[in-house]
């Protein structure tokens, strides 16, 4: 039986980018351990000589011809931007 | 005008007995008196009575389809250029899409009436449509109770007579445990059949759009509308669309009905379990056979859709870094503080949960464990599959193992809420087509669902014998107390 503790928590959560904090963390962990021992129960079953199935459908993704098929909408998206000026979205400094 | 088919109100309307203007105001009516099922996001009255002028107009000349004047409502979930897509979440909450799924685009072509945006679980991930930020959507049949999810208010809507019709969404149930939980008919189609183009992406692998209606007659009407190639949607499928009513009054004598004892064991309660014997023999005495199949690895399709579906819901869900679109957080000390605040503002407990379950079996050194592991057993859920369609035309058994629960009751216990989807997960995971019937009540005269799946691409045999027993029986006539 796996468990995940508090500290994993906040590892996971740090790649999902979801602010947490302690007492966040301690609670899915409690959560996440329950959802874990679920998810264990997988290992049943041998799969060893199974091919994994990421799809329904066993097909290849189409091509399309290179030519343009959409107007640019540039105005219309950055207009439900939080926050987008002169054509751009705006964000907090990355480069001082 | 709100217990009669789709066929009747345009039969009704070509007549001029009335117009889909009146339709349409007996329906917003209706909607607006049952205001406390929560069952909608947004009413859009006055677009509707636009809508319902202009498929008046086409009526009178003459250039009426099927569908024109017919009022429906969507799911929250599929995009709607200048109405509000909130997909149940804060996150989205005033997100106004730039342009409209080609599910929304088809049916508006055909003439449909949308008359709004229904309640659903925050971004389609719940049972029950208590993870909506909107509120909890009760079900029309008992309003201490759940309608099912995550379409719960495209479910509650139709029960309560409030809609003919509404769009929904199914990644592993969504559709058709809903409609089990409420007592009309929902179709989840093959994987691929109806575009995902403008629809809010859960799980690529296993999100399907389809219908909930108060009869498959009913759903296959709105269906065959609204499947079909899309060239805006890479996985859709460049195959012709069956006429679904076309084959509808034909016999189902000699159809070949699989039965998986996986279906019938102890975790279903034993009034479901009796009134899915009854419709089975209904089914037979219309002369079809039924013969017992197996499906071995379907428990553990529960463990498997919950690593599977999460890790793809983790991947889709990261587009949300309030940048674009979506919560930008008000307070934040750099970009990645923003990124975090903004995403832990905007998602509520149960998408968290989930992206943080499919971030954790995508993460190094467990990828393997989980994720590849979950793969393999969804080739060999869907390889059972295969083998029992060799001996039947398709499968009959419960929607779920029980009738509508509490509001509430399994709230503080994911893994209870995840067993919901017990019997309907493992067909989103081999891509199959499924539907839901009303199949008779409980003790408490809650209703229960009989669920049928095809071959993959078979919808016209699951609707074809889902109208068949809807002909022999009166269980989808039924409204509940209140709204008939």
């Amino acid at each position: 039986m796996s468990s995940i503790n508090s500290e994993q928590v906040t590892h996971i959560a740090r790649l999902a980018r979801l602010k947490t904090d302690e007492e966040k963390s301690d609670y899915f962990a409690g959560h996440l351990t329950r959802i874990l021992d679920l998810l264990e129960q997988m290992n049943r079953i041998d799969t060893e000589s199974v091919e994994p199935m990421a799809h329904p459908q066993d097909v290849h993704l189409r091509l399309r011809g290179d030519h343009v098929t959409a107007e640019s909408r540039r105005e219309d998206y950055q207009a439900i931007a939080p926050l987008a000026d002169n054509g751009l979205y705006l964000v907090p400094r990355v480069i001082e | 005008m709100h217990n009669r088919s789709i066929r009747d109100l345009a039969r009704s309307m070509a007549r001029g007995e009335y117009s889909s203007t009146e339709l349409t105001r007996h329906f917003l009516s209706r909607m607006a008196d049952a205001g406390d099922l929560n069952a909608f996001i947004t009413v859009t009255g006055d677009q509707a009575l636009e809508q319902a002028a202009e498929a008046d107009r086409r009526i009178r000349s003459g250039s009426a389809g099927p569908l024109t004047g017919i009022p429906m409502v969507h799911k929250d979930i599929f995009c709607t250029a200048g109405v509000p897509t909130t997909c149940g979440s804060k996150m989205l909450a005033d997100f106004v899409s730039p342009y409209d799924a080609t599910v929304v685009r088809r049916l508006a072509e055909a003439g449909m009436v949308s008359m709004g945006k229904t309640n659903m679980d925050e971004f389609a991930m719940g049972s029950s449509n208590e993870s909506s930020h909107f509120g909890a959507v009760k079900n029309p049949w008992e309003t201490s109770r759940v309608p099912g999810g995550s379409s719960g208010g495209s479910a509650a809507a139709v029960a309560a007579r409030l809609s003919p019709v509404a769009t929904a969404t199914d990644t592993g149930g969504s559709i058709r445990q809903p409609a089990a939980l409420c007592g009309i008919t929902g179709i989840k189609p093959s994987y691929g059949r109806v575009s995902r183009y403008g629809m809010v992406a859960f799980a690529s692998s296993l999100d399907q759009g389809g219908v909930l209606a108060t009869s498959a007659e009913d759903a296959a009407l709105v269906l065959e509308a609204m499947a079909g190639f899309d060239e805006r949607d890479s996985t859709s499928l460049e195959q012709q669309v069956p006429d679904y009513t076309a084959t509808l009054e034909e016999s189902i004598r000699d159809k070949v009905i699989g039965l998986p004892k996986e279906f019938f064991g102890d975790g279903v309660e034993p009034d479901v379990a009796d009134a899915i014997q009854d419709a089975i023999r209904e089914l037979e005495a219309l002369g079809a056979r039924t013969v017992e199949v197996e499906l071995p690895n379907s428990e553990i399709g529960i463990p498997c859709y919950y690593v599977l579906a999460p890790a793809e819901a983790s991947s889709n869900l990261s587009r949300f870094d309030g940048v674009r679109y979506g919560h930008r957080a008000a307070q934040f000390e750099d970009l990645i503080d923003m990124y975090e605040r903004s995403r832990a503002e905007g998602f509520g407990e149960e998408v968290q949960r989930r992206i943080m379950i499919g971030t954790y079996v995508l993460s190094s050194g467990y990828y393997d464990a989980y994720y590849i592991k979950a793969q393999k057993l969804r080739r060999m859920i869907a390889d059972d599959f295969t083998r029992a369609f060799e001996r039947c035309d398709l499968i009959a058994g419960p929607t779920s193992p029980g009738t509508a629960f509490p509001i509430g009751a399994k709230n503080d216990d994911p893994i209870a809420m995840y067993l919901n989807d017990i019997f309907t997960n493992s067909v989103n995971l081999a891509g199959l087509p499924g539907i839901s019937v009303n199949a008779g009540f409980d003790r408490d005269g809650l209703p229960i669902g009989l669920h049928l799946i095809g071959r993959y691409l078979d919808e016209t045999t699951i609707l074809n014998v889902a109208h068949q027993f809807q002909q022999a029986t009166d269980w989808h006539n039924t409204a509940p107390g209140g709204y008939a």
